[in-house]
């Protein structure tokens, strides 16, 4: 029996208190990724389930439900274990008064290394309840089977009795270990099976709650005063017009000037009656300079990986391609911009947050508050989106801030022009690349660097003897986030981060060596892959788009790309139209193949597939930030284009089954190749490469011109 | 202008001495409780907004609500009769067209203003007239998919 860990496992009890079976997990889960892999995960002590009275088994996840789908696939995992329907099973995700500590939803985790502790929850909980039934039922546990949350003896079914009599009045603890026996895929009877949607219902009635639409009784909505400009200073303020009009409470605290109304649009107006003088920075760089500072100052280069003889394997090729690639900023752009809505009263304080990240911003807001982080309460309802971009949380702290100065509640639901000024952007990024083959085709040089991604994806997933990856150690957030940055304003994790440009710079430089030998892309990459995982997935892909082998450009506008992301393959291949006129490309057909190991949710991990396809088709066509220094010149989607209908071509997705594996990631790797796959689907319909995301039509025009 | 406003919501007539130059949309949401419409721009860009005044699409955001005076207001709360989806919702949950859902309220009314002036669209129709509504999350091609299911069908779908 563990101890408990203060007030979440107290409050913990007196929920259970009500009549249920408790299980305690204490588990030292493999995070397999360092920086979440911390103390606190494993040797915390967290309740992650309870089965009511009622047989309805409710599961607390730290986890949050931003469309990725864990709402359903975690109660798979949690059904299978425990032997419940998944319509049983109630998700509480991302309330950090109720649920164990998680550092968040991102880096595809979900699935990966919560899933695990959860299944072994079930596990155990499994097991303490047919230990139950069988005193009850006076019979060995071993003959025992559940259905449905029903338990009954082998061949005599009425004998049996039920997960909810089982958990009306007895009150059990176990620890749950890594001995806990997880079931095997055949055994599966709600893992590997589609399920639709557990929060479709509520999200097409309109009852599905995001944190702007939960209401308190005297809440006010915020309305902040922003610079114009990231670097900004404030000289003279005079809120004197906008204090006067009705019903509207000035708050100035801690560096923030807010309108407070009952009505959103009237603390706008008052915002805007405000006097406020700014002296603004000199401009440094723009859209088009910033590659050049990036490779000054985004330094020094931090090795990733190396084998064999990097400089004698240079000095003794011939055939190099030395290649420089560039992507610009890219905006989250979540349909939901930031919400929080605040209440502190009597020393505590309690949020609704559309946040990644509760229990990191629950600390935050503590700091800011001076209260202990006891008495901060984040409750997450549905996210709107996220990507990556609801995990620094201002938004939080500040309507936390203001409802402490104001004695009331209040809501900060940022503006969308607020949500592209305060983004934390994917970063620009310039990366270098030289690389040579043998004569016979083999890969047997490759020498790396980028600045401003860091190095997801950097690494190929490719056999090549003689090999140098480097990366830019000032990244600007991440561990290094106390560094100065080297970009003009916050930028921070996006949908896989810096493996859209380090496979787009990779994939692309593979294709055009293949046209250099004259081969074929998809059999240029199978002579120089050794794992067996991803070549049988691009092998997948090529039979179901009916790939025909040629060397580029074959004219017919197919591009194939891999990666190897979260501990997933994917392959994809693309057929694209390039309009020689207007520079237009125009995706026809995408074909999407993954390896994610054994698959939980099938329906589900295909929409991740196609979301992160055509979410891919932004920063590979259209989606790049324009500003000059800290001032942002795409406020609004008036500018700033995200992937439409009429854009989405026709995608189909493979899942290869690999039952072997336990789950592996699905919410990010499928994005990693769609820049890659589109750029060499271009090159491939009409032989012009190019080195810059996004590739818009002025720049497909300019790269036909420099080709002719 | 502050005035007393009549209109139906969702069947409901609502009486509001309001200024009648407020956004629908913040009306609804703040004095209404009817929070299925979303805020996503505030400019008419993206259309999470979208309601029906009478048949016609409207992005909330940029409509006053003195606009909807006399007329009837559909929200996404409007569609499901007596705890019965409308066939569209139940075509979005069945084909998969949503995942964060914030988007969801305004394409089912999009889509429904699209089947009740045009009850047989093409694919080419539905892309057309949804062509505005951006969905982040990439559910287009089941959105799609979802509303082709429905086009067609039973007359209650419109």
């Amino acid at each position: 029996m563990s101890t408990g860990a203060g007030l979440d496992r107290r409050r913990f009890l007196q929920l259970a208190g009500a009549g249920g079976v408790v299980v305690i997990v204490a588990l030292g889960v493999r995070a397999g990724l360092r920086r979440f892999d911390a103390p606190e995960y494993p040797t915390d002590v967290n309740a992650y389930l309870r089965i009511g009275k009622n047989g309805r088994v409710t599961v607390f996840s730290g986890k949050i439900e931003m469309g990725q789908g864990v709402i359903t696939s975690l109660a798979q995992m949690l059904a299978e274990e425990l032997g419940v329907s998944v319509h049983s099973v109630d998700m509480v995700l991302g309330d950090t008064a109720s649920c164990p500590h998680d550092w968040g939803t991102f880096g595809s985790l979900s699935t990966r290394v919560f899933g695990p502790a959860l299944r072994a929850a079930g596990a155990k909980a499994r097991a303490a309840l047919l230990e139950l039934a069988a005193k009850r039922l006076g019979a060995a546990a071993t003959s025992l089977v559940v259905v449905d949350g029903v338990v009954s003896v082998a061949g005599a079914p009425a004998r049996r009795v039920s997960y909810a009599v089982l958990a009306g009045g007895a009150k059990i603890t176990r620890v749950v270990d890594r001995e806990a026996v997880l079931r095997g895929v055949k055994q599966f009877r709600v893992m590997g099976r589609s399920v639709r949607r557990t929060d479709g219902r509520v999200k097409v009635t309109g009852e599905a709650l995001y944190a702007g639409d939960v209401r308190l009784p005297d809440m006010l909505y915020a309305s902040l005063l922003r610079p114009p400009m990231h670097g900004a200073m404030l000289m003279r303020l005079d809120t004197g017009a906008a204090a006067a009009m009705p019903g509207v409470t000035i708050v100035r605290r801690d560096g923030l000037t807010a309108a407070l109304h009952a009505d959103p649009q009237a603390a706008q107006r008052a915002v805007q009656a405000i006097q406020a003088e700014w002296s603004v920075p000199a401009t440094t760089v723009d859209t088009d300079s910033i590659f050049a500072h990036l490779a000054a100052v985004g330094g020094p280069l931090r090795e990733v990986a190396r084998r064999g003889d990097v400089r004698a394997a240079r000095a003794h090729t011939s055939g190099l391609v030395e290649s420089t690639f560039r992507k610009g900023y890219v905006a989250h752009a979540p349909i939901e911009p930031h919400v929080a809505l605040a209440e502190v009263k009597d020393g505590r304080a309690t949020l609704w947050a559309s946040t990644q990240t509760p229990f990191p911003t629950r600390d935050r807001v503590a700091a800011a508050l001076g209260l202990s982080r006891e008495s901060v309460r984040v409750i997450t309802p549905f996210v709107g989106g996220g990507f990556g971009g609801k995990s620094a949380d201002l938004q939080a702290v500040e309507a936390a801030r203001l409802a402490q100065a104001a004695g009331r509640p209040v809501q900060v639901a940022w503006t969308r022009e607020e949500e592209f000024f305060n983004d934390t952007f994917d970063p620009a990024s310039v990366a270098d690349l030289a690389s040579a083959t043998d004569a016979s085709g083999r890969i047997v040089f490759w020498d790396y660097a980028v600045f401003g991604a860091g190095d997801r994806g950097a690494v190929p997933p490719y056999a090549i003897a003689n090999l140098r990856v480097r990366a830019g150690a000032n990244l600007g957030y991440g561990p290094a986030s106390n560094a100065p940055s080297v970009h003009p304003f916050a930028v921070g994790p996006w949908r896989a981060p810096g493996a859209n440009m380090n496979v787009w710079a990779r994939e692309s430089q593979i294709d055009t060596m293949a046209a250099a030998l004259g081969k074929d892309p998809v059999e240029f990459r199978l002579q120089n892959l050794l794992d067996v995982r991803m070549r049988r997935t691009l092998e997948a892909a090529a039979n179901a788009f009916g790939w025909q082998p040629a060397a580029a450009p074959s004219r017919r506008g197919h591009g194939v790309a891999c990666n190897i992301d979260a501990g997933t393959c994917v392959a994809t291949i693309a057929a694209v139209d390039v309009d020689p006129a207007s520079g237009a490309i125009v995706p026809r057909r995408i074909v999407c193949a993954q390896d994610m190991g054994i698959v939980v949710n099938p329906d589900g991990a295909k929409m991740q597939m196609e979301g992160g396809i055509t979410m891919g088709l932004g920063y590979t066509l259209a989606e790049e930030l324009r500003f000059r220094g800290g001032d942002i010149l795409d406020t609004n989607f008036g500018t700033y284009q995200i992937p439409r209908f009429s854009w989405v071509p026709k995608i189909e997705t493979i899942l290869v089954e690999d039952d072997a594996l336990a789950p592996q990631g699905g919410g990010e790797p499928a994005i990693t190749t769609t820049g890659a796959v589109i750029a060499n689907a271009v090159f491939d319909a009409v032989g012009a490469r190019l080195y810059r995301l996004p590739m818009t039509p002025a720049r497909v025009l300019e790269a036909l011109a420099k080709k002719a | 202008m502050q005035r007393v406003l009549t209109f139906r919501l969702n069947g409901v007539e609502r009486s509001l001495d309001v200024d009648d130059a407020r956004a629908l949309l913040w009306v609804l949401r703040t004095d209404c409780a009817a929070t299925g419409a979303k805020y996503g721009c505030g400019a008419g860009y993206c259309a999470a907004c979208t309601v029906l005044i009478d048949d016609a699409p409207v992005r909330s955001c940029i409509t006053p609500i003195g606009a909807a005076d006399g007329k009837d207001v559909t929200t996404v709360e409007g569609l499901a009769r007596d705890g019965v989806l409308h066939p569209l919702q139940q075509a979005f949950i069945d084909h998969g067209g949503l995942q964060c859902g914030y988007c969801t309220s305004g394409m089912l009314l999009g889509a429904l203003a699209l089947l009740r002036a045009n009850p047989r669209p093409t694919r080419a129709a539905i892309v057309q007239a949804l062509d505005h509504h951006l969905c982040r999350c990439g559910a287009h091609q089941r959105i799609v998919e979802a509303i082709e299911s429905v086009a067609g069908g039973a007359p209650e779908a419109r």
